[in-house]
């Protein structure tokens, strides 16, 4: 995936919804995802180091599709040319205590 | 609120009737279902309150994914109690943030 | 380390599927699935499935899902529940976690058929306890047999959010209204006019403003919205509701694939991240092959296809069958899959605007905005004709693949013909003996028995009815149209329960005789 790092997508400019819980988790809302575009943040693995969405329990289950969509919104592409973020071990939350009891037979 | 009888599945096969509490108020469910939904029964809607907003949150996928509605089981956080089966005698504590109230 | 010919991520409809092919073969196969009940979304499913008699048509879900598990189980196929397959690393070792522990398993060839999870749309006060999914809302009712509310507004108009909103009738909800910011009906027609036909308003080009409530859902505004989805001032409605259902699509859970180093893609018409997979569902990693929504957004009975193609594909990777042995059964299932994939809502269709049937009879514009078939376009479609005495009058409007009706009438008066998706015809000089199978097997509930004239100056119309309590004979109340209006006085004639009608249960309405071709549902007097 190739995106411009030079485009100009203007300054951002402030909306209405912005105070909208966009990753139930985290408690991210749009207006900080929105800005985290205009700072730099054009893929979804940046987005997600800078603002912890999709990184809180749920681990994105709730939220990857609308984070996705309200970043193509503000870089002015769509959603698929955005790609994936990445799918890594383990899949599902799970307590260190479980991952340390390695049972071999 | 439980569903007497439905026109296509019958009747439910649901577990004995057993005793666990909610922040010390004694609730009844059936043994064996998520607490989830002995709480559902009991109307309970708020599960949670958020650790920024302190905002109310409950069950919304049911099915073990979101997180939602997770809450303090037997003195541990973050429970998913969609998923979790009722237990005679539980102790289920309304989750402020990650812990408990005042935490 | 335990070691298996075939690990299976998922027993949904596509797991449970693959995993009987493989064992019928000789493969040593185990399953694993995060829940602690096997089927995937199958045992939430309590309504009659389309497709044809191969298909598993006119089956209820949750049956499927039954003796889909029965036979796996008979084939020693291990099924292993509550343990969720964490990772897939090279040399196809899966690590699963159970309960406390982690446990590492060698894998010969995988199938991942782990579905889909929900989209979710925001608005202010999405995040309020009262705001659930629409497989929340399943899972609560047909699983553990708690109402998901009183009150309930359904969000979204596909098959998801139809077929739950009638489910949430069934369980003894009260649906205030369906609404989707598309401006058409996105699912099938016959579960919209079934919805309808039960007083559910449909509002399309409608979206949710606000959810209120301060600990939980009290209410919920919806508003139109104009051609670039802005909500348009003035068009505003209030609905007291203690839930909102969210049914807005599915996308493929497909993260497993990704780690498992599967070349993925991103298409739109798959509806998501997708793992890049051949004929027999193989991903780039030999080896390892994705069945079900995992792999592009379908229904469950293309699913199960799916899954038996994976099944075979890996028994011959194995050398458990011989190439030439795969293909042959390959295509056998793969002429079944085209079969599924024919039609107005076939996945190819997605997103084109459809005018015409391929019988070329207009389509009902009124069912693709409000929900139902308006009375004058009712009569141009093959199902609906007029004869003396009783005579089915089958309301399906259009091309889907789906043809049980044309089986139950031991009279052949309905005919499909070959093409499943054609519109069944009534052929009106063989004589309906008024047994009402058909009327049963319609897994729409789209047929109707209709003598228009009784004698009396009155009409009996012998509808679907699967809700309770079950009218009795003598009852009185009113008919409704398929609008979901109150029309006229309705008396109870008779009330049939057959076991062969699967608790389909027909009520047959005596009406004036004005009504005969208007009267669709029953209303029992307050």
């Amino acid at each position: 995936m190739i995106l411009d790092r030079n485009k100009d997508i203007g300054e951002f400019i402030p909306a209405p919804d912005d105070d909208m819980i966009v990753c139930r988790c985290e408690e991210i809302t749009k207006g900080e995802i929105r800005k985290a575009v205009h700072d730099g943040m054009f893929t979804l693995t940046e987005i997600r180091r800078y603002l912890r969405t999709g990184m809180g329990l749920c681990q994105g289950q709730t939220c990857t599709k609308l984070v996705k969509s309200i970043v193509a919104r503000e870089l002015g592409c769509r959603p698929n040319e955005l790609g994936g973020a990445t799918g890594r071990a383990p899949m599902r939350p799970i307590e260190m205590k479980v991952m340390a009891k390695d049972k071999e037979e | 609120m439980r569903i007497a009888e439905h026109p296509i599945l019958g009747s439910y096969d649901k577990g004995r009737t057993v005793e666990f509490t909610l922040d010390g108020k004694k609730l009844e469910g059936c043994e064996g279902e998520p607490i989830a939904m002995a709480l559902k029964n009991a109307g309970v809607m708020v599960h949670r309150y958020t650790r920024k907003e302190h905002r109310p949150r409950g069950i919304f996928c049911a099915i073990g994914r979101c997180t939602d509605c997770v809450m303090i089981v037997n003195g541990q956080p973050n429970v998913r109690t969609c998923i979790t089966p009722l237990e005679e005698g539980m102790k289920i504590e309304t989750q402020y943030g990650v812990g408990s109230k005042g935490e | 380390m335990k070691h298996y010919d075939l690990v299976i991520a998922g027993s949904g409809p596509a797991g449970l599927s693959a995993a009987i092919e493989a064992a019928k073969r000789g493969l040593s196969v185990a399953v694993y699935d995060e829940n602690a009940r096997p089927g995937g979304q199958l045992f939430k499913q309590i309504h009659k499935f389309f497709g044809s008699k191969e298909h598993k048509a006119k089956v209820r879900g949750f049956r499927i899902g039954e003796e889909l598990l029965e036979e796996a189980t008979k084939l020693g196929v291990e099924v292993h529940l509550n343990s969720i397959v964490v990772g897939i690393f090279p040399e196809k070792e899966v690590t699963i976690s159970m309960n406390d522990h982690i446990e590492h398993i060698k894998a010969d060839s995988i199938v991942i058929a782990t579905g889909a999870s929900e989209n979710m749309v925001t608005f202010p006060g999405w995040t309020l306890p009262g705001v659930i999914g629409a497989g929340a809302a399943q899972t609560m009712m047909n699983l553990h047999g708690i109402l998901p509310g009183k009150k309930v507004l359904m969000l979204g108009s596909g098959n998801v959010g139809l077929v739950v909103s009638f489910q949430l009738m069934q369980a003894g909800c009260e649906v205030v209204a369906l609404c989707d910011a598309a401006p058409r009906v996105g699912g099938y027609g016959v579960h919209a006019s079934k919805v309808s036909r039960c007083g559910v308003p449909f509002y399309l080009s409608h979206t949710i403003i606000l959810a209120d409530g301060d600990d939980h859902v009290t209410g919920v505004t919806i508003g139109e919205v104009d051609s670039k989805w802005q909500i348009i001032k003035g068009t505003e409605k209030h609905f007291d509701v203690d839930t909102i259902c969210l049914a807005v699509g599915l996308s493929p859970m497909s993260k497993l694939c990704d780690m498992a180093g599967c070349e993925m893609e991103d298409n739109p018409a798959k509806a998501g991240f997708v793992p890049v997979i051949g004929r027999y569902g193989d991903t780039s990693v030999p080896g390892i092959y994705a069945a079900g929504d995992v792999s592009g957004i379908e229904e469950a009975s293309s699913a199960m296809i799916e899954g038996r193609i994976a099944g075979i594909a890996a028994s011959a990777y194995l050398g458990y069958i011989s190439q030439e042995e795969c293909d042959k059964e390959v295509e056998i299932q793969e002429k079944a899959l085209d079969g599924l994939r024919q039609g107005m809502f076939a996945p190819g269709m997605r997103g084109k605007k459809i005018t015409e049937t391929e019988e070329g009879i207009e389509i009902s514009e009124n069912l693709l905005s409000h929900g139902f078939v308006a009375d004058d376009e009712i009569e141009r479609y093959p199902g609906v004709t007029h004869s003396v005495g009783i005579h089915p009058v089958i309301e399906c409007t259009q091309n889907i693949p789906c043809n049980p009706c044309q089986d139950a009438c031991p009279k052949h008066c309905i005919k499909i013909g070959d093409n499943i998706t054609s519109l069944p015809v009534v052929d009106s000089n063989v004589s309906c003996i008024g047994c009402g199978m058909c009327v049963a097997s319609c897994s729409g509930q789209a047929i109707f028995l209709v003598n228009e004239d009784n004698g009396n100056g009155f009409a009996e119309i012998t509808l679907p009815y699967e809700f309770l309590p079950l009218p009795k004979k003598g009852d009185k109340g009113s008919a409704l149209n398929r609008a979901g209006k109150a029309i006229c006085d309705a008396e109870v004639v008779d009330v049939k329960s057959l076991k062969a009608f699967d608790k389909t249960n027909l009520l047959t309405i005596k009406v004036e005789k004005k009504y005969a071709m208007q009267a669709r549902f029953f209303k029992e007097e307050a």
